[in-house]
């Protein structure tokens, strides 16, 4: 494009500034995780490791905090369970809104992607309420408790889990309607049964997306906070268990510490799916 | 017996008819091609016998037994897809080994029978190769073993060399034909590119909206094609409409559009009156004095180099005439007076086809 | 395939989106419709209208509440847009192959970062003991720390940083489809930049530009943590009305109400979005 040597440096000047503005809450929470001081802040105190490993008060590390390890483990459960179910539904979802033909199909695809753009904040109290209606009446008329219907891990799950089947089902729907109808037959022709053919052919085909999904679907579960706080019980996960935290006993730098193990293991994974998406080459 | 039948086959697809009523009997270990324009349903044709579409009537047979209650992958018959459709996920030796696998043949032979036909398509050692660090060609050939490798009773192949470059295309018709001879298969090969059938085949269909119009040895088809549309779409020629006048024997006087009339040889059943085209192949004509009307007067075009089938564009009234000149003749230039000449048996007379008009 | 087994297939696949859509969906957007119009006037007894709601219009905390909620929504969405829009374009357009790459990514890492810790950076630079007015009195630009925490300004800087990356996304992967000829096409036919941006790279990238819309309002006028992180607890956002009708002051029926108003409301502006720019929900968001 043409243009001026000098508009274009201020234009990359304002590219740098932009990015300096991502990251520059990150950095600050990750340096004073490192520094030896009671507060996250300056001045500089020196290099210490403590706010990750010391055993013992006032500079209790997180990895021997028993209630953020307690959440770090409550949200890698639910993570799991809520990333395998939604990349299970979000397959079917793909195969039926790409292979198959049926009434509606369009209005139930818009109804597909709705759940993205209703606010966090309203799916989750709409599950609550509907899940307490039921756990009510269950109770007032056949005297059965549902603890399950109380909040607690299983309504998060479901919670988190209602929007991001919309996630997981656009993601491998990408990658279905890429796919060549032609190699299925091809496989059947060679005489491969529709079971065979799904396992040698298709499926290996969509597994770069699953497994994206997945990663995809785990983190968001991971940092989920408005959808979970209405539905959660005691067994809180680490995002509920830092704000609690936050606004009850004040920003120590563990939290930073917390940030900074958070930051790594979601860059990590955002790698493995990237490497997972990109066409392999020889 | 014959290897493959297919008798008054018929698809529909709602109002819409695909094929209609189709016979074909395709004698074991030749090479047989469908030739027709895209949307013609020669595809629909190859994958009823694939077993992908179901017919609506009519029978198809293997080796003399209908296939229509076998689903896809019961069927012996295997297919090469117009994009080849080789797994990308899998080697060279995993493809092809796929349909041994699925038969459930032991490990120990697979690997042999994988490596013979490697072997056999020219590729020796290459079981370990991804399938895109292939060439063009090199895929082809490993699309083919594939198939080759379980020995089926009938190779489709639907348009295989269409994504392929031109030069190349000429080399794997060649490679095709020999590959064919050497497994002897019985090859079913569809295609739009009349010269890929009529270099392969030994007989060729001439497919259109559905129907066959003509089945034939290519140089049948190419000497004596049975309709207009046969004579238009398998090799070059230049079509004059006019009327059909007076009739003797089988030799006809057509009156052009502009008045000039022209004498042929009246190829279906076009009686005196009937709107008719006239064809002829560019290398039946030449330029200077024939027979009275068998001719035409006019004025060159322009001269197209082409090495051997350079030709030459006489402008005679309305028409465009291509002449063959594959000599490249120096006596001729631009705007020069010329006379385009014929023998009256390689004039051929067609009742005008559909859709051709006015515009033409 | 058989009719029959194709038949089965499609039951089989077709039972966990209905039962997804209909119980995680549906259900419970009636379930809170129906509660928000019902009234607790004893134990297990309630009257059913629409008295929620009026408490809701008549009174003006709540009202105020949520209009200031909605402008600074749509502030926010103008401002993601306009920040925005540089840097896709930067990205799509003028990098080089490799470095697009690198930065498309540089973008994406907060993405993959919990709001709590990009609204806990902010906290950690922003206030009073901060980085920021820490450094600044180091260098004696000022005389003593400031508070930055705790007005609109910082809310807003906040859920830019938030939002903006659901902005460049979906801008970066419609402009990154555009041919340059058209641009060339543009210029070599007379147009000036203004036409060439108005004309023909504006009308481009409308898919991307609604969908980024759309995405950064939600999430704007849905979030939570950043506004009361960030702007203490007078921030008055919506989403903590909501909150606090729920959990602090246990009156469904009135957090359920709040919820539908927010709800509609969110709709509204997004249906009114599609209609303005002639898109829809399918071909925007559910492109990327």
């Amino acid at each position: 494009m043409q243009g001026s040597a000098g508009l274009m440096w201020i234009y990359r000047g304002y590219v740098v500034a932009f990015f300096l503005y991502l990251v520059a809450p990150l950095v600050a929470a990750g340096v004073f995780a490192f520094n030896d001081s009671m507060f996250p802040s300056l001045p500089w105190n020196g290099f210490t490791w403590d706010w990750f490993f010391s055993p013992s008060e006032p500079k209790l590390g997180l990895f021997h905090d028993g209630r953020l390890l307690q959440g770090l483990g409550n949200s890698l459960y639910i993570g799991v369970i809520v990333a395998a179910l939604s990349v299970a539904v979000g397959t079917c979802n793909a195969f039926l809104f790409v292979r198959k033909e049926f009434r509606f199909k369009n209005a139930l695809y818009v109804l597909m992607v709705v759940p993205l753009v209703i606010p966090g904040v309203i799916l989750g109290i709409s599950i609550l309420v509907l899940a307490s209606t039921i756990a009510g009446l269950a109770d007032q008329w056949f005297g059965v408790f549902l603890t399950s219907l109380r909040p607690g891990i299983p309504l998060v799950v479901m919670g988190q889990f209602s929007f991001l089947v919309t996630i997981t089902s656009l993601v491998i729907i990408a990658r279905l309607e890429k796919f060549d109808i032609s190699l299925e037959e091809a496989a059947l022709n060679l005489g491969a049964s529709r079971y065979r053919t799904l396992s040698t052919v298709t499926l290996p085909f969509l597994f770069p997306a699953m497994f994206s999904a997945f990663v995809v679907a785990f983190l968001v579960s991971f940092e989920n906070f408005n959808t979970t706080l209405f539905l959660v019980g005691s067994d809180s996960p680490l995002t509920i268990t830092m704000y609690d935290r936050m606004v009850k006993a004040g920003s120590t730098p563990v939290l930073n510490a917390t940030s900074v193990v958070l930051m790594l293991g979601s860059g990590l994974l955002a790698l493995l799916s990237i490497f997972a998406q990109r066409p392999k080459r020889a | 017996m014959y290897d493959l039948s297919c008798t008054d086959l018929t698809k529909t697809f709602g109002t819409f008819t695909a094929v209609s009523d189709v016979s074909l009997d395709i004698p074991s270990g030749s090479f047989f091609s469908i030739l027709g324009p895209s949307g013609c349903g020669k595809t629909t044709l190859m994958r009823m016998i694939a077993g992908f579409e179901r017919p609506t009537s009519g029978d198809i047979a293997i080796k003399g037994e209908s296939v229509l209650k076998l689903p896809p992958n019961k069927r012996n018959v295997k297919m090469v897809f117009q994009h080849l459709a080789l797994f990308p996920m899998m080697t060279v030796g995993e493809n092809i080994a796929y349909g041994l696998r699925c038969r459930k043949e032991p490990k120990s032979e697979i690997a042999g029978k994988v490596a013979r036909v490697l072997d056999r398509v020219g590729l020796p050692g290459n079981e370990d190769k991804k399938i895109d660090q292939l060439s063009g060609g090199q895929k082809q050939r490993i699309a083919i073993a594939r198939c080759m490798v379980l020995e089926p009773d009938v190779l489709l192949l639907d348009e295989p060399l269409g994504a392929l470059d031109l030069k190349l295309r000429e080399h794997m018709k060649i490679e095709l034909k020999q590959l064919q001879h050497q497994f002897e298969t019985t090859f079913l090969y569809i295609t739009h590119d009349q010269s890929e059938a009529l270099v392969m085949s030994d007989n060729v269909a001439v497919m259109n909206t559905g129907r066959f119009e003509q089945i034939g040895a290519p140089k049948t088809l190419y000497d004596a094609p049975a309709s207009g549309f046969v004579a238009g779409f398998v090799g070059d020629a230049t079509v004059l409409e006019g009327k059909l006048g007076e009739v003797r024997g089988n030799q006809g006087r057509v009156i052009l559009e502009g008045g000039k009339e022209v004498i042929g040889t009246v190829s279906d059943g076009s009686k005196s009156g009937d709107a008719v085209e006239v064809f002829l192949r560019p290398e039946a004509l030449k330029l200077g004095e024939g027979e009275s009307g068998c001719q035409l007067g006019g004025k060159v075009e322009s001269l197209l180099f082409n090495g051997a089938s350079s030709r030459i564009l006489v402008q005679t009234g309305r028409n465009l005439i291509e002449v063959a000149d594959p000599e490249q003749r120096s006596d001729v230039g631009e705007g020069s007076a010329v006379t385009v000449s014929w023998t009256p048996d390689r004039a051929r007379i067609f009742a005008r086809r559909p859709g051709s008009g006015a515009a033409a | 395939m058989s009719r029959d087994a194709g038949r089965l297939s499609l039951i089989l696949l077709f039972t966990p989106f209905a039962l997804w859509i209909l119980l995680l969906i549906i259900l419970p957007q009636i379930g809170i419709g129906y509660v928000s119009i019902r009234e607790k006037v004893g134990i297990n007894t309630y009257e059913y209208g629409f008295k929620n709601y009026f408490d809701f219009i008549t009174e003006p905390v709540y009202r105020n509440t949520l209009l200031r909620t909605a402008w600074m929504s749509i502030l926010v969405t103008a401002l993601a847009l306009v920040i925005g829009f540089p840097i896709a374009w930067y990205i799509a357009k003028i990098a080089r192959e490799r470095s697009r790459a690198a930065l498309f990514l540089m973008c994406l890492i907060p993405l993959w970062v919990s709001d709590l810790v990009r609204a806990y950076g902010w906290i950690v630079l922003l206030r009073e003991t901060g980085v920021i007015s820490m450094t600044l009195v180091k260098w004696g630009i000022i005389s003593q720390p400031i508070e930055m925490l705790y007005n609109d300004m910082t809310v807003i800087i906040g859920l830019v940083y938030t939002v903006i990356l659901f902005m460049i996304v979906p801008l970066v992967s419609t402009l990154q489809g555009m041919d340059d000829a058209l641009l060339e096409a543009g210029y070599n036919l007379g147009g000036s930049r203004v036409t060439v941006f108005r004309r023909i790279i504006v009308p481009y990238a409308m898919p991307g530009i609604v969908a980024g819309c759309i995405i950064t309002f939600m999430l704007t006028a849905g979030s939570y943590l950043t506004p009361i992180l960030l702007g203490g607890k007078n921030s008055s956002w919506f989403t903590e009305q909501i909150y606090n009708q729920f959990i602090t002051r246990y009156n469904w029926e009135s957090g359920s109400a709040f919820g539908v108003s927010l709800l509609v409301f969110t709709s509204f502006v997004v249906w009114a979005g599609l209609r303005l720019t002639g898109q829809s929900l399918a071909t925007t968001v559910a492109k990327e």
